[in-house]
């Protein structure tokens, strides 16, 4: 017995149980610098342009949009009596939904203590904040006369009246600029190392002085990062609160109101898990084809796509759990106009748009069961894509499907876009795009800081980063 | 002018970083520093920092972002101009609670990051390290440890010894 336990030795664990790093092969610290800082300092590429001309375009035709509805009136939509919310509403709650994924990542998932989040968030993080500033400009043009959108902020009017603060839509003025506020700041918060990291490979007087000043005057001392890791757990643990309160928020502007097929209180947390799937799925959607244009695979790999690929499986799982709970509900409540609103709902005149929306939702992420599936960046992709379609077209099934068929027969009616709703909302497309492409420009795409802290060269202890054993 | 700001030592690896911090700390420097391309594990108990003061910035943000909602709230709607709406309350703590738990979250990172900069002393415009032609691979992938001049157990002949025992490169001196 005895000898046998002086051979004990210690074992690599079985290779299933090895797990692939989250930076391919074995790149060194500078190496993530270089090919990070190459997409901002390498000559514009092609596929660049390609994209940017045509988002610059559908940007203008978005302001052509904005300044003829302003001029003259909500009436150039498709929004009539009873359908009073539309596009406007759907495209709104659309677009803030996906900038949920950015905190999520961000947020929840560095409290986790998931380390595969640093090959993601900084580019979700910006897409958050781009389509959380296209949601922003639904509710401030839907209000028809913009010039005073500014009534709903707690300033004094010459009425001095103040806003109404027992409405939702007022909680959702909060919550909305809070998140885009937050959102913001945690951005940049993370930023400021990297832009110190352009700042000091800077060839150029401009982009020396530029990026210097963006930096704050960053040095990597210990001392600062000290505060800085403080202050970043801090942020993400009051985004984490945030990001669940914000579409939470948004869920209560439809489930205060008293009208059947909104007033029900699974809304938010399904309201939530659906902001969650859809951002993965936009995520997914924005990075698949990024890494490989930005050669970046070696940072986002095909771990950090199935990680992503698992989340939007997750979320879809419960979305799909909260549609056949809303309906269960329907006819185990027993309300008559209720039950009425969710089978016209499935089988009226926008039935075709409930099947969609499950199809999308409920049966696209269960492909995602299979591991060949997540390995495959098409299929991915391709499904990725379906995820989003799915969740404009659920926002699209609570709005239109609720309103159009109201308590009054008489005024029942098939709400219709016009073409204004549609070019205003391909418009947003091209704002989100112009905004994303300059930020792929201009600032590091992916956190570097953060990816360097978990390779192995950069742990002491460990012998890569010069750990020789002893009292370490 | 030739002010001398600090003695600047680079090292290779984050271990090496971290052992030179932990004899600099034993020697009895007070104006020191080290700087890497991360923040490295550890690294505080190395150099023997107190718990980072970013939570009480962060915590009073919050109580003033509560108080503000709710006070706002409740002198808006039911004391500066009340307007009965739906025989709802004039005032209730949970209807003022969704903007007041907002603006909390709102002031908490306000807190947080405005503290964490002055107590950083950030922006900072000026920093003599920059002039050190090595010192900007510090962001890329090299660490540095710095004694400053002003430190009361500084001396150029010892300090630097101490610095070459630890496994210090390319020691130099930065001017201020």
């Amino acid at each position: 017995m005895a000898s046998t336990a002086n051979k004990l030795v210690l074992q690599d664990p079985p290779r299933e149980l090895e797990r692939e790093p989250l930076v391919a092969n074995h790149r060194s610290i500078g190496w993530i610098s270089d090919a990070v800082c190459r997409v901002t300092e390498d000559k514009v590429p092609l596929w660049w342009w390609l994209a940017f001309v045509p988002s610059v375009i559908f940007m203008g035709i978005l302001g052509l949009m904005l300044g003829y509805q302003i001029t003259t009136g909500v009436g150039v939509w498709g929004n009539h009596h009873p359908e009073m919310w539309g596009w406007d509403i759907i495209n709104f709650v659309w677009w803030i939904g996906i900038g949920h994924a950015g905190t999520l990542i961000s947020a929840i998932l560095f409290l986790l203590r998931q380390k595969w989040r640093t090959g993601v968030n900084r580019a979700a993080e910006a897409m958050t904040i781009f389509a959380v500033m296209c949601a922003g400009i639904f509710p401030a043009v839907h209000v028809g006369r913009v010039w005073y959108d500014w009534w709903l902020f707690p300033i004094p009017n010459p009425y001095n009246l103040w806003p109404q603060f027992r409405s939702p839509l007022m909680w959702d003025v909060f919550a909305v600029s809070t998140y885009f506020t937050v959102s913001a700041l945690f951005w940049y918060v993370g930023l400021v190392p990297d832009l110190a990291i352009i700042r000091d490979r800077a060839k150029t007087k401009i982009k020396k002085i530029a990026y210097g000043l963006l930096s704050l005057g960053w040095s990597g001392s210990n001392r600062h990062w000290s505060n800085y890791e403080k202050c970043y757990l801090i942020l993400a643990g009051v985004s984490t609160p945030l990001v669940l309160s914000v579409h939470s928020i948004v869920s209560l502007d439809f489930a205060v109101s008293q009208l059947p097929g909104w007033h029900t209180t699974i809304f938010p947390p399904y309201f939530v898990a659906g902001a969650i799937f859809s951002g993965f799925g936009m995520v997914l959607t924005l990075l698949l084809p990024l890494r490989k244009l930005l050669k970046l695979e070696d940072l986002i790999t095909m771990r950090h796509v199935d990680l992503m690929c698992k989340v939007t499986l997750a979320t879809g799982s419960i979305v799909g759990y909260a549609y056949c709970m809303e309906f269960f509900i329907a006819w185990y409540g027993g309300n008559p106009y209720e039950r009425f609103t969710f089978m016209n709902r499935a089988f009226g005149p926008y039935g075709w748009s409930y099947f969609l929306m499950f199809a999308c939702n409920v049966i696209t992420p269960q492909f995602f069961w299979f591991k060949w599936i997540r390995q495959n960046v098409w299929v991915v992709f391709i499904l990725s894509i379906f995820v989003n379609i799915g969740m404009w077209f659920e926002r699209f099934v609570i709005v239109v499907t609720s309103l159009h068929r109201d308590f009054l027969p008489s005024s029942w009616g098939y709400y219709k876009p016009t073409i204004v709703d549609i070019m205003t909302y391909l418009g947003t497309f091209g704002l989100f795009f112009t905004l994303f492409l300059l930020f792929l420009r201009f600032a590091p795409v992916i956190a570097i800081g953060e990816v360097k802290a978990i390779t192995p060269y950069a742990d002491p202890h460990h012998p890569l980063g010069g750990a020789k054993g002893g009292h370490h | 002018m030739s002010l001398k700001f600090g003695m600047l030592a680079e090292y290779a690896t984050p271990a090496d970083l971290m052992h030179a911090a932990e004899k600099v700390r034993e020697a009895g420097f007070r104006r020191w520093d080290v700087f890497s391309p991360f923040p490295i594990h550890g690294m505080n108990q190395a150099m023997g920092l107190k718990n980072s003061k970013v939570g009480w910035f962060g915590f009073t943000g919050g109580v003033i972002g509560y108080t503000t909602g709710m006070v706002m709230i409740w002198w808006m709607n039911a004391h500066d101009y009340p307007i009965l709406v739906g025989g709802k309350p004039m005032f209730s703590p949970f209807y003022a609670f969704p903007p007041a738990y907002e603006l909390t979250i709102l002031f908490t990172a306000f807190g947080s990051i405005f503290g964490m900069m002055f107590l950083n002393r950030l922006p900072k415009l000026y920093n003599p390290l920059f002039k050190s032609e090595r010192f900007r691979l510090v962001t890329h992938d090299k660490y540095f440890l710095v004694v400053e001049t002003t430190d009361p157990k500084y001396s150029e002949g010892e300090t630097r010894k101490l610095l070459e025992s630890t496994g210090g490169t390319h020691i130099e001196i930065v001017e201020d």
